[in-house]
């Protein structure tokens, strides 16, 4: 396709050679502020509001996501305070049932596509992945970069993929997973994160979930600034989704500081920032309840799903 | 001692020990950094055990609840061989805890009994750990074409209190049926009783339980039952030693969350008795088509 050389030859890829200790002493420092009481309530709603709530399994049934989309409605029972979930992250196939089990809600429904999660197909069995979720009515497209490609040194070949997912995506919104577990370094996460930006990506995502390690702050962190500087040279807000290996509210609310921090209140919305999970909500949950009751909680009191 | 901290007898630094509790298999000082004197009967300074924080504790239930599954589906005959393992690590360290109780103001003689009680019942409870199944289970007859079987489970994590006159044994035979029933358990040492819980971590460090299936915590009490009783995913609780008061506010925390709770007498009486297991499972009863 001709387009594609269009896309890969804008690339402006300078480096931006990240220092890891700095860093990594950033995240320290960001990690030790303590939100409690009533800015952790609003903060732990703030952040469930932000959720994909997600399900990826091979053994993922059309009961199990429309069970899902019941508890993207309604995170808690006894609860009315609490907000809907942003959006449900299925496979391409359970997209048609997420979308008649979500209708008449504001939740979107987000569909893995591109050969996820190693991306190792064709881009035309990609292309055909993307448009065939796109027509069983995704709101939003999570693709995944060839790793491969990017490790050898094929920048353009990356960027070309992802303009031309955008192009199949149509009104969809078009989420790139770096899949940063596979990049080794910081560096690199910094470069695949210029190059979705520069490909046509409305978010940048760290992980599919099956890799680790996925969404450590660290990453989250560079992907940030690699967001703001993105910001500052085009005007254009890129979203960012950390997802994978968020273990609890504790770390979840860490992610809404390091946004507040590096890019600012603007980005403090769900059309912007997304927090990709399937557990995380019980734990945000439970600490909610424990705000409510005074009392700690236990899993056994909450939805398993 | 001198300056420099050398002993002027040995000439050499002395290896004065830190008593740590035991959380999820590893030794830790209180995240909340606080400490506790331990001093003898005589006022005499013996020296700091940690002081748990609530955050201690529930970083011991969460640790707990991790291992629940596990260690709820390992053999019978396997939890009975860890705890026999368990009475062969203290019988190899029996003197050293007849020093820290004699230390904390038991006779020689009673030191000597109160180890030798807490080794026998270890074994004892090993014993059990595959028969209370047999004693406490049955089945049943229906006038139906079905089996009827009524079958033991584990509560799942189980909050224990141990009390202060007998440090050592309160604590195993708090210990050895929760944990032989198939729960996992969070003890609370307080006072004196510190010192030796502490040194029994490091009996139930090497028999081989999996981690967090004993967590030992020390601190005060007024600061921790509150919180066991209340928090949502502790199964049961058990006390030794409580006043009218405390047990009032437990029973009335317990029910509210549907906890079990056991209060038991600080006298030592039924230290050897089956039926303590009983007190922390869970009968359950199934129906099973003849021939099916």
């Amino acid at each position: 396709m001709s387009s594609s050389l269009a896309v890969s030859t804008k690339l402006n890829l300078q480096a931006h050679p990240v220092d890891e200790v700095g860093i990594r002493e950033r995240v320290a420092r960001l990690a030790t502020r303590s939100i409690k009481k009533a800015s952790k309530v609003e903060g732990l709603k703030l952040a469930l509001s932000m959720v994909d709530l997600t399900t990826l399994e091979g053994a993922d049934t059309p009961g199990k996501v429309r069970q899902l989309c019941t508890k993207a409605i309604h995170l808690h029972s006894g609860r009315k305070d609490l907000p809907m979930v942003a959006a449900v992250c299925v496979y391409p196939t359970m997209v048609r049932i997420a979308r008649e089990a979500l209708q008449g809600t504001p939740i979107q429904v987000a569909a893995v596509a591109t050969a996820f999660p190693s991306g190792m197909n064709p881009l035309a069995v990609k292309l055909e992945d993307t448009r065939y979720a796109v027509a069983e009515g995704a709101h939003e497209i999570d693709m995944v970069i060839s790793r491969g490609d990017f490790l050898r040194g094929d920048y353009a070949r990356v960027a070309d993929e992802i303009g031309q997912v955008k192009g199949a995506c149509g009104k969809a919104h078009l989420k790139v997973i770096l899949e940063t577990g596979e990049l080794g370094t910081l560096d690199r996460v910094r470069l695949a994160s210029d190059i979705a930006m520069q490909s046509g990506a409305d978010f940048i995502k760290t992980s599919t979930g099956k890799i680790q390690p996925a969404a450590t702050p660290e990453v989250v962190l560079v992907m940030l600034q690699a967001i703001s500087d993105f910001y500052r040279k085009t005007g254009k807000r890129i979203g960012m989704k950390p997802a994978g290996g968020i273990a609890n509210a504790k770390a979840a609310l860490n992610l809404l500081i390091m946004v507040r921090e590096v890019l600012g209140p603007a980005w403090l919305t769900p059309s912007l920032f997304r927090i990709g999970a399937s557990k995380l909500p019980n734990d945000m949950l439970m600490q909610l309840e424990k705000e409510r009751t005074g009392v700690y909680q236990g899993l056994d009191y909450f939805s398993n799903d | 001692m001198s300056g420099n901290g050398v002993n002027k007898k040995s000439g050499r630094l002395d290896v004065r020990k830190t008593y740590k509790m035991l959380i999820g298999g590893a030794f830790v000082r209180s995240e909340s950094g606080r400490a506790l004197d331990v001093n003898a009967p005589g006022g005499k300074w013996l020296g700091h055990v940690c002081r748990a924080s609530r955050k201690d504790f529930r970083n011991a239930v969460v640790a707990a609840r991790k291992a629940a599954s596990g260690w709820a589906n390992t053999t019978p005959y396997l939890k009975g061989q860890i705890l026999y393992r368990a009475a062969e690590m203290l019988e190899g360290r029996a003197t050293t805890f007849r020093e820290v109780l004699q230390s904390i103001g038991f006779s020689p003689s009673a030191a000597k009994t109160e180890v030798t009680q807490a080794i026998d019942l270890l074994v004892y409870y090993a014993g059990w750990a595959d028969k209370y199944l047999q004693i406490f289970g049955s089945v049943n007859p229906v006038s139906s074409p079905y089996f009827n079987f009524s079958v033991t489970e584990p509560m799942g994590v189980v909050a224990y209190v141990s009390g202060e006159k007998r440090p050592l044994l309160d604590l195993v035979s708090g210990i050895a049926p929760i944990v032989a029933g198939g729960n996992t358990v969070i003890t609370l040492s307080t006072g004196r009783a510190a010192v030796a819980a502490m040194e029994l971590g490091e009996v139930l460090a090497t028999s081989d339980f999996p981690h967090g299936v004993i967590n030992l915590l020390c601190g005060l009490r007024e600061e921790l039952v509150g919180q066991m009783a209340t928090h949502m995913d502790v199964n049961a609780l058990v006390t030794q030693g409580a006043d009218a008061k405390e047990c009032a506010a437990s029973r009335g925390a317990c029910a509210l969350n549907l906890k079990r709770f056991f209060p038991r007498e600080a006298n030592g009486k039924g230290d050897e008795d089956p039926y303590r297991i009983l007190d922390t499972v869970e009968i359950k009863t199934t129906w099973h088509p003849v021939g099916g």
